[in-house]
C-alpha cells in the first residue's frame, strides 16, 4: 500500500538517483531480467485438477452407540494433501485443485463417473469393489489414473485388477502379513479366530488363512460370531463362554472391519488372552497413535485442518494426492499417461511418515507401505519387522509379491 | 643429568601429542536433549558430562553467539527461542519465534537469527538486540534445514514435504531460487569458501551438492553400508572440515557417520556410533566430532585424525543438537 501512494516528484527523484547510480543500475537491471526470465520459466503455470469420487454406503448397524464415521473421511485427507501440494507447487507455477462429487448409495455412479472424468482423468475413489471396477472400466477411464483410498479387496491386486486402477490403500492381505510378522517375531503362533459375520469379515478372515499358511501360524480354532443380543450388557456373561472351547492359543484374532463386536471380547475371554485384529493390536494404514518419522507433524497439520484425528482412509487420500503432486514435480506434467508412467517407474518416491520412501509395485498398482501394529494409544511395531528379508525391497513381504500376483493387465 | 637428558625429549613428545588431539584444550560441548528438556554440558577434556541445565520444552536447534557469550536454543514445544547465559545456565530472555521453532542459523552480522517454523511453513528472522521479528519468509511444508553462505548474501531454509532448497536474498528477504532434492531434506551447509551448498536427503539418502553460484546440480553422494538395508540409511546432520577434507554425515537408523571426500564426494568410510545419530559439532581445533545419538541417549566421540570412534559418552534422553564452547 505504501508503494502505490507514492507521489510523482517521489518517484521521479528516485529515477535521477537511479541514474546517477547507472552501473549499479543496469548492473541491478541485468539481474532483475534475469530472475524474471527464471521466474518465468518457473510460472510455466501448470494446473492439475484432481477429481475425488466418493459413493455414500447405506448406514450398518452396530452395537455401540459412541462413535460414527465421519462424514469427510478420506476428503479431508485428500483436502490436506491438496494443500501440501500446492504449498510446494506455488514454487513451481504449479496449481493443484480437488474437484469433489459425493453420490448417495441409491444415485447414479457411473453418470456422476463420466461427469467428474470429463474435467479431469486424475480421480480418487471411496467405494466399494463392484463399484470400483464399473468405474475403471468406464470407456471414459481409458488411459485415467484412478486411485483406490478405501477397498482394501486382495482381488483389485490380483485377477480383478485394472490398468488404471491403482490403490494406496493396503490390501487385507498387507495387513494381515503384518500381524502375522507381529505373532511370529512374539512367537504367538497358535492362534484363535472369532470372525465376523459380514461378507468384508469373511473376506478379512481369508487373508488371515493365507498369511498364517505363508508365515507358519497354526490357527487352531476358529469360529463364525452369531449373537443377536446387545453385547453391551451381557458381553461379560456371554463371550467367556463363546470363546471357553477354543484350544490353548496365544492370541485371539477378531475379524470385524465394522466395529461392530469385537470390542466386547477385550478383558471378557475365558483365559487371559490378547486380542487382535479388528480389534486391540490392529494392523492398518494410519492410526491416530502413529508419531514417529515425523507423523507428528502430518497428524498436527491434519488434526488443525479437519478438527479430529487421521483415520487410515484419509492418510491413503493424503497419499494418492501427494504421489501425483509428487508425479507433476518431477514430471513438470498434468497428462495422466506420463504421471502414471512415472509414478510406476523406479525413480518415483515418496515420503510418507513411516521411516521408508514409499513407491508402488509395478506388478498391480499397490502403494508399498509399512503397516503400523497399533491400539488406541501407541505403536506397538511396525511391519515389515525386522528378520522378514527380501530380495529387493522387505515391504514386499507384506501383501502380494511380483512372483505371486496373477494380475496381468500392468 | 644423564637422566634428564633421557626424559625431555620424551616429555616434550607427550606434550605434543597431547596438544594435538586438542585434550589441552578446555572447552565444553553442549547437547541439547529433546525429550529431557534439559542441556548436557560435556567437559572437552575429561569427556564427562559436568553440568547438566534445565531448558525450555522439546529443546532442538543450538548454537552459540560469535563470542559464545549466550547461547540461542530452539525450545520447539515452547514456541521460542531461548537466550541462556551460559555461565549460569540461566535463561536471560525469550526471542518470539514463531511457532514451533526447530533448527536455525545465525547469520555472520551476530544480530539475525534465521528460524524455520516447522509448522507453520515459515521461515522468521529475528533480530536478537531488539528481540522483534524483522520477516518472515513463506517457504514449503515442514521447513527445517538452514544454513547462511560465509560471507552473509544467501540464507537457505530446506523444506522436508516440499522436497526443496529455498534461496533467500538476506536483503530483501525474498526467495531468489528453489531447488529440488530428493525427498526429506533434513540439514544444509555451505562449504567454507562458500562455493558449494550441501543438502541432506532423509527418506531419499542421499545428499546433494549445488553450485552456488550456479545453483546448479553439481554432484549427488549415495551411501551403501554392508549388512544395513538400504531405506536404513538415511542421511540426516552433517559437518564439513573448515579445511576442505572432509564431510561427516550422520546415517540415522543405520547408526553410522559416513566419511566423505569434500573435494571428490567419494565416501572414504563409515564410523559406527550409536542409534539414530543425528547431528554433530566439532570442538575446536576439528580434532574431534562429537555426534548425538538419539535412540541410544548418548554422544560419540570420534577422533577425526584416526577417524576412529574413541568413546561414548550417556546424556540426556533423545540428545539433538550439539554446539562447541571454547574455554576462555
Amino acid at each position: 500500500m505504501p508503494g502505490s501512494s507514492k507521489s510523482e516528484p517521489e518517484s521521479l527523484k528516485h529515477v535521477v538517483s537511479l541514474l546517477r547510480r547507472w552501473p549499479t543500475t543496469i548492473a541491478c537491471f541485468g539481474l532483475a531480467l534475469l530472475l524474471a526470465s527464471d521466474q518465468s520459466a518457473a510460472s510455466a503455470d501448470l494446473e492439475v485438477t484432481i477429481g475425488y469420487l466418493e459413493r455414500v454406503q447405506p448406514p450398518v448397524p452396530v452395537l455401540s452407540n459412541l462413535e460414527t464415521t465421519p462424514a469427510d473421511q478420506g476428503l479431508a485427507g485428500a483436502e490436506l494433501g491438496v494443500a501440501d501440494n500446492n504449498k510446494t507447487g506455488k514454487f513451481l507455477g504449479q496449481t493443484f485443485m480437488l474437484k469433489k462429487r459425493v453420490v448417495d448409495h441409491d444415485e447414479d455412479l457411473l453418470g456422476a463417473a463420466r461427469e467428474l472424468l470429463g474435467r479431469t482423468k486424475l480421480l480418487l475413489l471411496d467405494m466399494t469393489s463392484e463399484d470400483l471396477l464399473a468405474v475403471a472400466d468406464l470407456p471414459e477411464a481409458k488411459g485415467a489414473l484412478l486411485i483406490n483410498i478405501s477397498e482394501g479387496d486382495v482381488s483389485l491386486r490380483d485377477k480383478s485388477c485394472r490398468k488404471n486402477l491403482l490403490h494406496t490403500i493396503p490390501s487385507r492381505a498387507m495387513l494381515a502379513d503384518a500381524l502375522s510378522q507381529f505373532a511370529v517375531q512374539k512367537k504367538w503362533t497358535r492362534w484363535a479366530l472369532v470372525e465376523g459375520p459380514e461378507p468384508e469379515d469373511k473376506a478379512f478372515a481369508e487373508a488371515l488363512d493365507k498369511s498364517t499358511e505363508k508365515f507358519d501360524i497354526d490357527i487352531r480354532g476358529r469360529k463364525v460370531w452369531g449373537f443377536g443380543a446387545d453385547m453391551r450388557r451381557n458381553a461379560a456373561q456371554e463371550v467367556p463362554l463363546f470363546v471357553q472351547s477354543f484350544p490353548e492359543h496365544d492370541l485371539l484374532v477378531v475379524t470385524d472391519e465394522r466395529g461392530d463386536f469385537g470390542r466386547y471380547l477385550l478383558y471378557n475371554g475365558w483365559i487371559p488372552r490378547p486380542v487382535a485384529g479388528s480389534e486391540g493390536l490392529r494392523p492398518d494404514a494410519w492410526s491416530g497413535a502413529v508419531e514417529q518419522h515425523g507423523a507428528a507433524q502430518l497428524q498436527r497439520r491434519f488434526k488443525s485442518a479437519s478438527g479430529r484425528s487421521m483415520r487410515a482412509i484419509d492418510y491413503a487420500a493424503w497419499a494418492a494426492v501427494r504421489a501425483i503432486g509428487e508425479a507433476v514435480t518431477q514430471t513438470k506434467s498434468n497428462d495422466p499417461v506420463a504421471l502414471r508412467a512415472y509414478i510406476l517407474s523406479d525413480d518415483f518416491e515418496l515420503a510418507g511418515y513411516k521411516g521408508r520412501k514409499l513407491s508402488f509395485r509395478p506388478w498391480n498398482g499397490q502403494l508399498r507401505q509399512p503397516i503400523p501394529l497399533t491400539h488406541p494409544r501407541a505403536v506397538v511395531a511396525q511391519a515389515p519387522l525386522e528378520g522378514f528379508l527380501h530380495q529387493l525391497n522387505e515391504m514386499d513381504t507384506l501383501g502380494i509379491d511380483r512372483a505371486e500376483s496373477r494380475c496381468t493387465s500392468f | 643429568m644423564h637422566l634428564l637428558q633421557y626424559c625431555r625429549p620424551v616429555a616434550t613428545a607427550f606434550v605434543l601429542s597431547l596438544a594435538s588431539s586438542g585434550a589441552l584444550a578446555e572447552g565444553e560441548i553442549w547437547v541439547s536433549n529433546e525429550k529431557d528438556n534439559t542441556i548436557s554440558i560435556i567437559d572437552e577434556q575429561s569427556l564427562d558430562v559436568v553440568r547438566t541445565i534445565d531448558v525450555g520444552e522439546r529443546p532442538r536447534g543450538i548454537t552459540f553467539s560469535q563470542d559464545h557469550s549466550v547461547l540461542y536454543l530452539c525450545a520447539s514445544d515452547s514456541d521460542t527461542v531461548q537466550v541462556i547465559d551460559p555461565e549460569s545456565g540461566e535463561v536471560l530472555n525469550e526471542l518470539p519465534s514463531g511457532e514451533d521453532p526447530e533448527q536455525f542459523i545465525l547469520h555472520p552480522d551476530d544480530r539475525h537469527l534465521y528460524i524455520a517454523n516447522e509448522d507453520d511453513a515459515i521461515t522468521t528472522v529475528v533480530d536478537v538486540e531488539s528481540r522483534k521479528v524483522v520477516a518472515q519468509i513463506d517457504v514449503g511444508v515442514e521447513p527445517e534445514g538452514m544454513a547462511v553462505s560465509p560471507d552473509g548474501k544467501i540464507v537457505i531454509t530446506t523444506s522436508e514435504s516440499s522436497n526443496m532448497a529455498h534461496w533467500i536474498d538476506t536483503e530483501t528477504h525474498e526467495i531468489i531460487a528453489n531447488t529440488l532434492v530428493d525427498q526429506r531434506p533434513r540439514h544444509a551447509s555451505f562449504t567454507a569458501d562458500g562455493s558449494e551448498l550441501w543438502v541432506s536427503s532423509e527418506i531419499g539418502g542421499t545428499v546433494t551438492v549445488f553450485d552456488v553460484e550456479s545453483q546448479s546440480e553439481k554432484a549427488k553422494i549415495g551411501f551403501e553400508i554392508k549388512g544395513v538395508r538400504p531405506d536404513r540409511i538415511q542421511p540426516v546432520g552433517f559437518e564439513l572440515t573448515s579445511d576442505g577434507k572432509y564431510a561427516f554425515v550422520a546415517l540415522g537408523p543405520a547408526n553410522h557417520i559416513a566419511v566423505v571426500d569434500q573435494q571428490t564426494y567419494e565416501v572414504l568410510d563409515y564410523i559406527l556410533v550409536g542409534r539414530r545419530v543425528w547431528h554433530m559439532t566439532f570442538n575446536g581445533d576439528e580434532s574431534l566430532l562429537f555426534t548425538t545419538n538419539g535412540v541410544s541417549g548418548d554422544v560419540t566421540v570420534i577422533d577425526v585424525a584416526k577417524l576412529e570412534p574413541t568413546k561414548t559418552i550417556k546424556v540426556g534422553r533423545f540428545p539433538w543438537g550439539a554446539a562447541y564452547r571454547p574455554s576462555r
